[in-house]
Parts: structure tokens; sequence; C-alpha cells
């Protein structure tokens, strides 16, 4: 019997990757061993501990078979196979070692040495080296081939002979890339880098060019460096290149890490698992972690690269205070300006009432850290104004999904897109939003299942290498409803549903309520058409391949919740899946993508005015119960403010203290002149957080942040999935996030005292049903948890609606069309869309602080050329960009990829204040924002707007500091 | 802004929500529109916020759907005491 291996903690290489068919046994060096049909003579070996010498193989790629370093004997079969490429059969007797194999694994290890620097010990490798491993493992103690003599060199790795010529063969380092780098003279070509770009990127940035000895790895076409080519600096090609060639520069600067932390991505919604490697308190590099059960070892090049914004000179680490927005800052130490806030939001509750102060959780911090902010609000200034920036981009999800399934939550989890045969991407751009995601499902898809994609703009899954969407429906922004809604007329009217699912699973009075709803003539594509302007045939073909096709899952982003009907389109969505029967197992389900990292999260903990954590609203008796016990107080039963109401409540004087926990919801949120006046109003704004952000230009109190590398904690992701948090270095400015919040409401009279967020999760278990079995413990043994996770789940629960819907009966909803109120007309002829790039995040306050910046220095507005020909616009043209709301400068960028009458923009950088154009239009149920439409004219521009240049005045008077007092 | 100056004008926003609110419950079937638009006001909006749109309703009242206004009756105004 061999070591027992705790799974989740194994981070050997298999070689090869898992499979999952019926048990085969066979014997490999005497050990009876079995294993799943379909695995190689390798992985089996690696089962029972032995390890095959190998080069091009790992087990996060397809065995490829090409350096013969994994040879091994079989009784009853001639030569030597791979073990790699040859899977088990029952009975096979394998002797994986031998006088044979030994000795052509030599040999093999001779030929790759002899075109070798001899360079190991200054390598950034050493230490870390797949191919110094095997050299160790074959037992290589000499190299027998030399370059002939005077002739010319037969290698690659030398730039000059002897006499000074260059060596043809040699090939300079590609340093091209901010964050790795290539250097060809250390290659052995086993491929891997080219492999791991295709089948776990899924981007095909890199080729092998020449044959034999003359082939090299090489980025995009000739004459391209990594930058230049489609290379999306993801890390797998790093994360598989066995040698030095392919290396992070941090590991070529600081050398090999010594220790390493398991811990989540705080980026965006997929949640990743990352490997923090570290040399004491130095974060040499992240990894994805291979048992991650969201990435399953893959990252982006957020996650992976860029965390250098944590460590950024321009983080603030000292508190800081000041009594007016036009006065500078005064840094102070951590007892004064917590009690100048305190005093402060006190003082305002006497003289405005209970009801003018309020917080904002944020997405972006721990569940610990957000749950407590809200327990701020309802436990400490006692009234329920919490809301959370989930309002501007998921709120209708909760709305919509609670009133059809009963709870607000994707359904399934990431492995499931594994199963899917048709995938309808609504609104959202995984590639670039979700990029993680984005991967396996691209992977998917080149495995042969279908995709639809209904987004006004050619989004880059649209047409990617060896990914075709057999239906790309670009309709007119703003209308989902419409679209969705002759989606399931054509369903219900050509008899596609799946009636026993619906008889079994959902209302049927209901059902043929909506059924007759939708039936009506004037659902129907044709009747459609001209107003989505998605032609009536491509709508049918669509609605017949997602009800026939197979397995459908519905993937969703914001560009279906920041609507006016945002509720209403994710409730349309929700009855495609009802009528087609796409729920309740593997491969189906409907999916919002959430954008942050923690938005799932911060919804669960009750950052929403009327609900309390686990989606219970305020208003009744038996859930205020749980948490007056817990708290000891009387929570209010009035549903309390959200941030666009505390915004007017502000201009309206009724509103005047504002805790705001890591968000910038002056870049952010809509109508940024709106938010600016509201901001302006108050009294005191406390701005916590790692930077000196947007908002933080009208803020009273600073209090400095900790970045996710700085605390313990959790996140949960869009897969329900609770991961752990951990720190791996001390907090920079003392504190942890949710400490100072602690120290804020004992300064306020409070009396917490937490030591361990471990403390907080008991509490938050205590009181909320859904989180009744996750402890710190469980976490640590099971590497994460997808909620509910209770008496009835005690492993938590991958899959939603499995037998029933939470809420019973699933219920259909009537969607019908209602045109929004954000007209285009002859001032505003143009509708503008947002979104953003793989590269920056949301308002970029960390991405724009790293080397990201590379691939996306400033937003740019994307126009068709027709629309652009008419205005005398031509590329990379200044441009002026204007709404009923407001101006902006931006350049120009001309591309077919929005349809004409459409313009599109990223949001990332505050000098282009995209959100000075949007409205405060917003979603009928839950005031989410109407980001995804504005009418907008553009025309040519010089330079900067007025608002442009008033606002970064404002922005820099604002952000002075007092040097600190001797 | 004061309060007492807020007050005076029209609570635009509110009437537009309210309005919208309205529009969702029109298409709605059964016959409780008017209670489904007053329940969801009463989830969902902070008590000042009611307490705008049924004195708005009561001293004027142009501008608000037929619908918002037979909601009104069962909007709830609590007694807040501060
Ligand atoms: S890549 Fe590996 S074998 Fe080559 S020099 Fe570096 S450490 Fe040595
Ligand atoms: S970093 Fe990613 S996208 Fe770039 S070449 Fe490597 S695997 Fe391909
Ligand atoms: S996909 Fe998302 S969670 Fe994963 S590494 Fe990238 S940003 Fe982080
Ligand atoms: S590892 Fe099997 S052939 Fe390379």
């Amino acid at each position: 019997m061999k070591d027992f291996i705790i799974p989740w903690d194994d981070t050997r290489d298999m070689g090869t990757p898992e499979k999952h068919g019926k048990p085969v046994t066979l014997i490999i060096d005497g050990v009876e061993v079995t294993v799943p049909e379909g695995t190689s003579v390798m992985r089996a070996a690696a089962e029972i501990g032995t390890q095959i010498p190998k080069l091009c193989a790992t087990d996060s790629l397809d065995a490829f078979g090409s350096c013969r370093l994994c040879v091994v004997e079989i009784e009853g079969r001639r030569g030597t196979p791979a073990s790699c490429t040859t899977p088990v059969h029952p009975g096979m007797v394998v002797h994986t070692q031998s006088d044979k194999v030994r000795k052509i694994r030599k040999g093999v290890m001779e030929l790759y040495i002899s075109d070798h620097p001899l360079d190991c010990l200054t390598c950034a490798a050493n230490g870390d080296c797949e191919l110094q491993d095997m050299a160790g493992a074959v037992g290589l103690r000499d190299v027998r081939y030399a370059a002939p003599e005077g002739g010319a060199l037969a290698n690659h790795f030398e730039a000059r002979n002897t006499s000074g010529e260059a060596n043809p063969e040699w090939l300079p380092k590609d340093d091209s890339n901010p964050y790795f780098s290539y250097d060809p003279s250390k290659c052995i070509v086993c491929n891997r880098c080219v492999r791991a770009c295709e089948e776990v990127q899924g981007t095909f940035a890199l080729t092998i060019e020449g044959r034999g000895f003359d082939s090299r790895v090489s980025p995009g076409a000739a004459g391209d460096d990594f930058l230049s080519s489609d290379c999306v600096s993801c890390g797998a090609c790093v994360q598989a290149c066995p040698t030095a060639t392919l290396q992070e520069k941090s590991v070529i600067e600081m050398g090999t890490p010594d220790r390493s932390v398991i811990t989540t991505c705080a980026y965006c919604g997929v949640g990743c698992s990352f490997k923090a490697e570290m040399q004491g308190d130095q974060l040499v590099r992240m990894t994805p972690w291979k048992h991650g059960k969201a990435n399953r070892g893959h990252s982006c090049v957020k996650g992976r690269f860029a965390y250098g914004y944590a460590t950024h000179p321009d983080r603030i680490l000292s508190p800081m205070i000041r009594d007016s927005i036009d006065q500078p800052w005064r840094e102070v130490g951590w007892e004064e300006a917590l009690s100048f806030a305190a005093t402060k939001m006190r003082g305002l509750q006497e003289k405005y009432g209970r009801r003018s102060v309020g917080v904002i959780t944020s997405s972006r911090c721990t569940n610990e850290e957000t749950y407590l902010v809200q327990k701020l609000a309802r436990a400490v200034f006692l009234n329920n104004n919490t809301d959370t920036c989930a309002r501007v981009c998921h709120s209708p999800t909760g709305y919509g999904l609670g009133q059809t399934y009963g709870t607000s939550a994707g359904t399934q989890d990431f492995d499931s897109i594994e199963a899917s045969d048709v995938v309808l991407v609504i609104g959202a751009n995984p590639t670039d939003g979700h990029p993680v995601f984005g991967s396996r499902l691209k992977k998917r898809l080149r495995q042969g299942a279908q995709l639809i994609v209904i987004d006004p703009r050619r989004i880059d899954l649209v047409k990617s290498p060896h990914v075709r969407a057999a239906h790309h429906l670009a309709l007119r922004p703003g209308t989902n409803v419409a679209v969705v809604t002759a989606l399931a007329h054509v369903i219900v009217t050509e008899g596609l549903c799946d009636e026993s699912f619906i008889k079994e699973r959902c209302d049927w009075d209901e059902f043929q309520q909506y059924a007759e709803f939708v039936a009506d003539p004037r659902h129907s594509p044709e009747a459609t058409e001209m107003l989505t302007g998605v032609p009536a045939a491509e709508l049918r073909a669509t609605a017949r391949l997602y009800a026939k096709g197979g397995n459908g899952a519905i993937y969703y982003g914001l560009g279906v919740t920041e609507h006016s009907q945002g509720s209403t389109t994710v409730m349309g969505i929700a009855n495609l899946a009802m009528l087609t029967g796409n729920m309740g197992r593997p491969g189906v389900g409907v999916n919002p993508l959430r954008g942050q990292n923690n938005v799932q999260g911060s919804c669960d903990m009750g950052s929403f005015p009327h609900e309390l954590p686990g989606y219970r609203h305020v208003k009744l008796p038996e859930v205020r119960a749980i948490f007056e016990d817990a708290w000891g107080v009387e929570i209010d039963p009035e549903p309390g403010l959200r941030i666009n109401n505390m915004l007017d409540a502000a201009v309206e004087g009724r509103f005047r203290g504002l805790y705001c926990q890591g968000e910038d919801i002056l870049q952010s949120d809509p109508d940024t002149k709106h938010v600016a006046a509201g901001l302006a109003a108050m009294e005191c704004v406390i701005v916590h957080d790692l930077f000196l952000n947007e908002t933080a230009n009208y803020a009273h109190v600073f209090l400095p942040g900790s970045s996710f590398l700085e605390k313990d904690g959790t996140f949960t992701n869009a897969e329900r999935r609770i991961n752990r948090v951990r720190e791996v270095m001390a907090p920079k400015a003392g504190y942890a996030d949710w400490e100072v919040t602690q120290l804020l409401a004992n300064a306020m009279g409070a009396d917490w005292h937490h030591t361990h967020p471990s403390q907080i999760m008991a509490e938050i278990a205590a009181t909320t049903p859904s989180f009744a079995g996750v402890t710190y413990d469980l976490l640590d043994q099971k590497g994460s948890i997808q909620w509910p996770c209770n008496e009835t789940h005690p492993e938590g629960t991958p899959m939603m609606h499995v037998d029933g819907f939470v809420r019973g009966k699933g219920r259909f909803m009537i969607t019908e069309y209602v045109a929004t109120d954000e007209k285009t007309g002859p001032r505003f002829p143009l509708l503008l869309t947002t979104g953003r790039i793989l590269s920056q995040y949301n308002v970029g306050a960390q991405t724009r602080r790293t080397e990201n910046v590379i691939w996306h220095d400033q937003d740019v507005l994307e126009i068709h050329p027709h629309d652009a020909e008419v205005r005398g616009i031509r590329d990379g043209d200044w441009i002026r960009l204007a709404s009923r709301s407001g101006d902006t400068t931006l350049k120009a960028l001309i591309t077919d990829r929005v349809s004409p009458g459409v313009v599109y923009t990223t949001f990332h950088h505050p000098e282009t204040q995209a959100n000075v154009i949007t409205t405060d239009y917003s979603d009928w149920a839950t005031n989410c924002p109407e980001y995804k439409v504005t009418a907008v004219q553009v025309s040519p521009s010089n330079g900067p707007s007025d608002w442009q240049e008033a606002y970064s005045a404002q922005a820099e008077k604002s952000r002075r500091i007092l040097p600190a007092a001797e | 802004m004061s309060p007492d100056q807020a007050d005076a004008n029209p609570p635009r926003k509110l009437i537009a929500m309210a309005n919208q609110i309205a529009t969702f419950f029109a298409s709605q079937p059964g016959g409780t529109q008017a209670e489904q638009v007053a329940d969801h006001i009463n989830d969902f909006w902070d008590p000042r916020m009611r307490a705008r749109i049924c004195a708005y309703a009561a001293a004027d009242g142009a501008g608000l759907e037929p619908l918002v206004l037979a909601a009104i009756p069962s909007i709830r105004v609590p007694e807040l005491q501060d």
C-alpha cells in the first residue's frame, strides 16, 4: 500500500489529464492499480506514486508523445511505448524501469542537453526546472555530442562562436511582455506552451515554426513578438513551460519562492484559486492553483500578474481627516480618525435623524467585511441604509431570479459547461470580462458545442480561432425583452416546449397565461424585427437551436441587467430555461456572470437595504428576531435607501453621512454630475479604500484599506462558491478592513470583539440558514463550498433546483416590452453602450496601477465606419461624446464590431469619465442604472471638455495632503 | 437644499420610478395590479420616499399613472419619530 495522499493538497504533476471511464485494473512494477478507462499508463503509475520521467507531458494538457523520455516496457508488446500516450488496458503488466528504458532515457536527455546552455547556477529556473530534474532522474553524467571542429555551431544557445561569428540559429530574448520573458536559447521545443495556449487558453497565439532542428516556438505571425501577437498574457504557457524559457520576470528578478499560500483572486466573479508564492512577506508570483474548482489551474492576466497595485506607492497608509473638502488632507493616527468619524456620524444622526446616514458595502471586500458593514448600519446606525455596488450591476438578477425560481444565484457550477451542447451568451463578454470561464467555454465549443451570442456588439467569441457562433443576434441596445420574448414566442408556437418538465416543475396555470401572452403575434420575430434589428429567420433558428439542440445553458451579464427593463429580461431568461426544461442537471441552467469578485457574496451578506443576510426581507418579524437576539438591538422593519436614493436624498438635504468601503461610486455610478452633487451635499463622507479614489475627492475621512493579500476571509464567486482568502502579508496600514469597521462601530458605542474573521463567519452561519454548515475548518478541508450548505447539504450544493425549484413551483412571468425613456432623436441620434476589456478591471483603480496599462492606456470610442464618415471622423481622432447628461472627449476607433447607429466604450479611466454621459434612468424594480443605453451625439473635437478640465482641477485640489506635522 | 425646499418641488424621480413599476405590473395577470404596485413600493422604498409620493399624490398627483394613484391607498406611510 502506497502513502495516502490528501487529494486537494496534492500538487504533483500526474502527467496526463484525469479521465472518467469505467475502472480498469493493471499491474505496474508489481503493484496492482485501478484507474478509469482512458487513463494513460503514465498517470496510472503516478496514482501509485511512481513518477515516470517525462518532458513533453503535463497533466493540464493532452499527451503529445514527442520527447520519448517516458518510455516503458509492457509485457507482450514489442518495443518501448511512450507511457503518456499509451492508454491502460485490463490486465496490462508494465515495467517502468529496466536497463533498456534507462538507456533510451539517458540517450534522449543527452541529446537535449547537448543543445542546452549549462547555465543552471545562474538560471532563473534553477531549482524549479523539469529539465534539470529529469537530467537527475535519468542519471545523466556526461554529454558526448560536440560541435564539429571548425564547423558552424550546431546549437541554439550560443550567440557567437569562438571566432566571434554570429550563430544564425541563436535568437535574442523577447522581453516585450511586461510580466514574462521568452528566452529561445533555453527552449527544448516540447510544445507545451503551444498546446497550453490552444487547449487551456484557447487563443492560439503560439505556433512551432520550422521543422526538425530548425523548429522554434513563435508568437503570432512573422515579425511579431509576444506583445504584438494575439497573446493575452494569461500565463498558461509560462505555467506549462518546463524550463526557464518562459519565465516570470518577478522570478528572474527575485529568485525562487520559498513558501506558498492558497488564496483567491480579488478581481472578477470567476474567483480563481491561486498559490501566492512568497519569499518571507514579499510576493514573488501568483500561480493558478490546479485544484481550484472554479479555474482548474488556469488564470487570466489580471489574477496571474496584475497584483502590483497592492504595493503601489499611491497606496495611502495613514488615516486622514479634514473638515471640508476644499481643505487639504491632514494625516492623523487611527484613533483620532475614528473618533473624528464617529463624532461626526453620531452628530448627524442627532441633528438630522436616525435615517440621515448610511453605508455602502464593497463587492471587492470579503464576506466577513461586508457582513460587518451592513451590521454597522443595522445594529449601530439603527437603520437599513445599506447598499452595495451590486446595485449597479446585478440587482435585477436578485429580483428576477428570486421571483421566478426563489433564489438569487446562478444555478450551476462552472464545470457544468463541460456537459453543455448549446450555449446562449446574452449581454456578456466572457473572454474579456470573465476570462477563465471564457477559456473553459471555448474549450467546450471546440469540442463541438454550439454557440449563440445575443449582443449589440460583435464580441470576440462570435469569431475567434476555432470558434464560430452559430448565431449572433446583434440587437439594438435596449430591446432585450423584445428579443427574449420573441424567442419564447417561437418556442411556444412551434411546439418546442418541454411540457412534461413544465407540468412537473412549474405552476401550470401561470404557464398557460404566459403561453397565451407570448403566442400573441405581436411578439413574433417578424413583428419585432423592425424594433430589435434582429432578422426574424435568424431569431427563429436561434430559438430552435436552444430548445432542441441538447443541453442548453444560458450565461448572461450586465448587458442584460443594466437596463430600465433589466429585471424583466432576467425573468424572460428564466422563462426560457423553464420552457425548454433546461434546469436541474449538468450542462444547462441560468448563470449570471458576476462582475466583481464578491458581488455574489455582498448580496448574500445582506448588503441590500430591504433584506437581511440570506435574502430575507426586513419586514419579516421572525427574521428580524434572529438578528435582534444575536445583536441585542431592535432592527428597523422598514427598508432603507438604495445608492441612488441616498444621493437623491442627499441633494434634498435628507441624507448627510456615508461610510463607503472599497467602492468608487463617483467613477462607477451613472450620471457623474449627480453623484458629485450628492456627495458634495453630505457633511461626512468616510472613504475606506486602498487609494485616494475619485469618491475621496468629496470625503472628509479617509481610512486606509487592506488588499486581499493582507487579510483572512472568504469571497463567493458566481457559482455560489465560497473560497478562502488567506493573509500572506501583514496589513500595510496596520489593520485589515474588518478590523477597521469594528473599530468604527466601537467608536460609535458598539461592543464588538471579533479577533478573527472565522468568528464573523460563525455569526453568519448561526444567523443565515444557507450558510449554516459553513466553517473555516470545513473550507480548509474541502478547499471551497457552494452554498446552500446546511443539514440537508452538509458539503454544499454544486447545482440548484435539482428536484424542484427553491420557491416550490417555477413561476412564469409575463414580460411585456417597454421602450426605455432614453430615446434617440435629432440631437442625440446614436446609442452608446459600455463594457470592459480583459486587461483592465472596472474603474481601473487597481489595474491602472500595474503594467496592464500597456494593453489599454485609455478608453476609446468604437464607432462604425459609416457613422464616422458622415461626421468626418478618422481613426484615432479626438471626438466629443455628448448626451443629455453631459459630455466628454476621447479618441475614436473605427470598427464594424458595432452596428451603424451604435457606439461603444469602456469605463476604466477617470480622465474619460464615461459616466458623465450616462443618465440616471434605471431598472424599474431595482433602480439598477441603465448604463447600456444612452442616446448620444459624436462630433470632432480638439481636446478635453470643460467638464473634464474642471473635474481634474477639483480632483487635484482635493487630493492635496499636508505634510505630516513634526 | 433644505428638505422643506425639496418638498416644495414635485418628486420628479419618484414619479418616474412609480410609473415604471406600475407599467410592469399593469402587464401582469390577475385583478390585483394596484396591490402589486403597492406591495413592491412597500417592500423596496424607504419610508420617507413613500411618504413623499403619497403626499404628492394627495396634493397634486399630476404625472402619476392611474395605476399608481390606485395603489396609493395601499402604500404604508409609517409614523416616523426621527
Ligand atoms: S532551463 Fe533548467 S536546465 Fe536549463 S539552464 Fe535553466 S535550470 Fe538549467
Ligand atoms: S500567455 Fe497565454 S495567450 Fe499568451 S502565448 Fe502564453 S498561453 Fe498564449
Ligand atoms: S478570471 Fe477573474 S478570478 Fe480568474 S484570474 Fe482572471 S480576474 Fe482573477
Ligand atoms: S512525456 Fe511522454 S513522450 Fe514526452
